[in-house]
């Protein structure tokens, strides 16, 4: 009984925190309307990067290519922001002491993350469609699981970051050899003629990252 | 003196004895390989550096596991060295590594080889945790991070070569592979050989960077409590 009380405790801390992020963004306005400008920009951007003279395969797996790229760096920039108003308003400390179990402030700044990414996507997979390929049901699946993924990881690491004297530089740096299998799952669902096998490899990413992630995250932010 | 403060010399000794052994064995008595001839015989040098590498990187992850369980900081420069003996011997590996694919394959990089292109991935992956370490006051919280990250980097290794494996679907198919004929029980002998001189080196050259580091830290705080 106590284990239940403390299970929908737990919950509802991670809403009310996931519900406070999501108010800030929308008062602020800061990362999602940036996270959109630059997915686009990325797209033009790798355009001219790529000859037109390809033959369709090579094009189809470049193109994809770019894609996965461009989403992986929007998604170091929203999280290079995740945890600035924490910092510069002391707001983490404040969280730290509050009464609540620590990875619940992982798991709500994960959750606020994937929604940014979510709506960064929305914008940028028409944009792909328009300017490169057409989208199929593979691609998108891998985008919804490498968000966990990357979102899992990130947020970690965006706390190690907005720690650290070196800031937002820290974060690409320690996230990206993280993010290699991602972008291998990623492309290889979208590409590849048997995407489950690419699928599976991303859901075994997220389940051991998000459990190392949600195991450790206290450590990271505890004075 | 206890045999504690011994075990560097010990393990010196222990290093020396069994790399030269190896080496002379390696060039003087295993037979040379039918396929690849004489550059075949980096092999005994390459693999047990890459083996000496994970065991470090494991070793570090296991002293962060510790620092964390425990919240002991005493842990975190016994972590730290782990992994800096790691990215030393994981450098010698991609070292090796090249002088083997120029020599086998006339290259000095090839995508198709895994454990190269995973040692390419851990190599900046560890680079990006003593940035992490440079830029973070000394004290518990930068062990803490740091531990984290080392913890990270453990599980990173099997996925990634998963990973590495996976991409070789759409990248390119291998074309080259080092697999070659049944190692003969001699090959197999020296290697053994030289697998225990390379982590006995290793383990001595952690312990020196040890008691070094340790006699830093100590100097430090007395000069602190002194000023």
């Amino acid at each position: 009984m106590t284990r239940a009380i403390a299970a929908r405790q737990y919950v509802s801390d991670v809403a009310v925190l996931a519900r406070k992020d999501a108010r800030l963004e929308l008062r602020s306005r800061d990362t999602v309307p940036a996270m959109l400008l630059f997915v686009v920009v990325a797209l033009v951007v790798f355009h001219f990067a790529v000859p037109a003279d390809l033959s369709e395969e090579t094009e189809r797996i470049v193109s994809f290519g770019l894609l996965w790229v461009a989403l992986l760096f929007t998604a170091i920039l929203g999280l290079t922001r995740a945890f600035v108003a924490e910092r510069e308003q002391r707001l983490i400390d404040a969280l730290v002491l509050a009464p609540c179990d620590r990875s619940a402030i992982w798991l709500a700044k994960t959750i606020a993350v994937v929604a940014f990414l979510l709506l960064a996507e929305l914008i940028a997979l028409p944009a792909f469609a328009l300017f490169f390929e057409p989208v199929d049901a593979p691609t998108i699946a891998a985008i919804l699981l490498a968000n966990i993924g990357i979102a899992a990881v990130g947020t970690v690491l965006s706390a190690v970051s907005a720690a650290s004297r070196t800031r937002e530089l820290l974060l690409p740096l320690l996230l990206l050899p993280l993010a290699i299998p991602i972008i291998v799952g990623g492309i290889g669902a979208s590409v590849t003629d048997e995407p489950a096998q690419f699928l599976a490899f991303l859901a075994l990413y997220d389940a051991v990252f998000a459990i190392i992630s949600w195991s450790t995250f206290e450590y990271v932010v505890t004075e | 003196m206890s045999l504690r403060n011994n075990l560097g010399p010990t393990f010196a000794l222990v290093a020396f004895t069994f790399l030269i052994a190896a080496f002379a064995l390696a060039f003087y008595w295993v037979p040379t390989d039918a396929d690849q001839g004489f550059s075949q015989r980096i092999f005994y040098v390459h693999v047990p550096l890459a083996l000496t590498a994970y065991a470090c990187f494991a070793w570090g992850a296991w002293k962060a596991l510790r620092l964390l369980w425990t919240n002991d900081n005493k842990y975190d420069l016994e972590s730290y060295t782990a992994v800096h003996m790691g990215v030393i011997f994981g450098i010698l590996v991609l070292v090796t590594g090249a002088i083997w694919a120029r020599i086998s394959w006339g290259v000095w990089w090839s995508w198709g080889e895994r454990q190269l292109v995973l040692f390419l991935i851990l190599f900046l992956f560890y680079c990006a945790y003593f940035m992490l370490r440079n830029s973070v006051d000394i004290g518990p919280r930068q062990a803490r991070m740091s531990a984290v990250y080392a913890l990270f980097g453990v599980v990173l290794i099997p996925i990634s070569f998963l990973a590495i494996r996976l991409s070789e679907n759409f990248i390119h198919p291998v074309v080259f592979t080092r697999d070659g004929p049944q190692m003969a029980a001699s090959m197999f002998f020296v290697f053994c050989l030289s697998t225990v001189g390379t982590i006995a080196l290793a383990t001595a050259l952690y312990h020196v960077e040890l008691s070094g580091k340790r006699l830093d830290l100590k100097l430090k705080q007395r000069r602190k409590a002194y000023s």
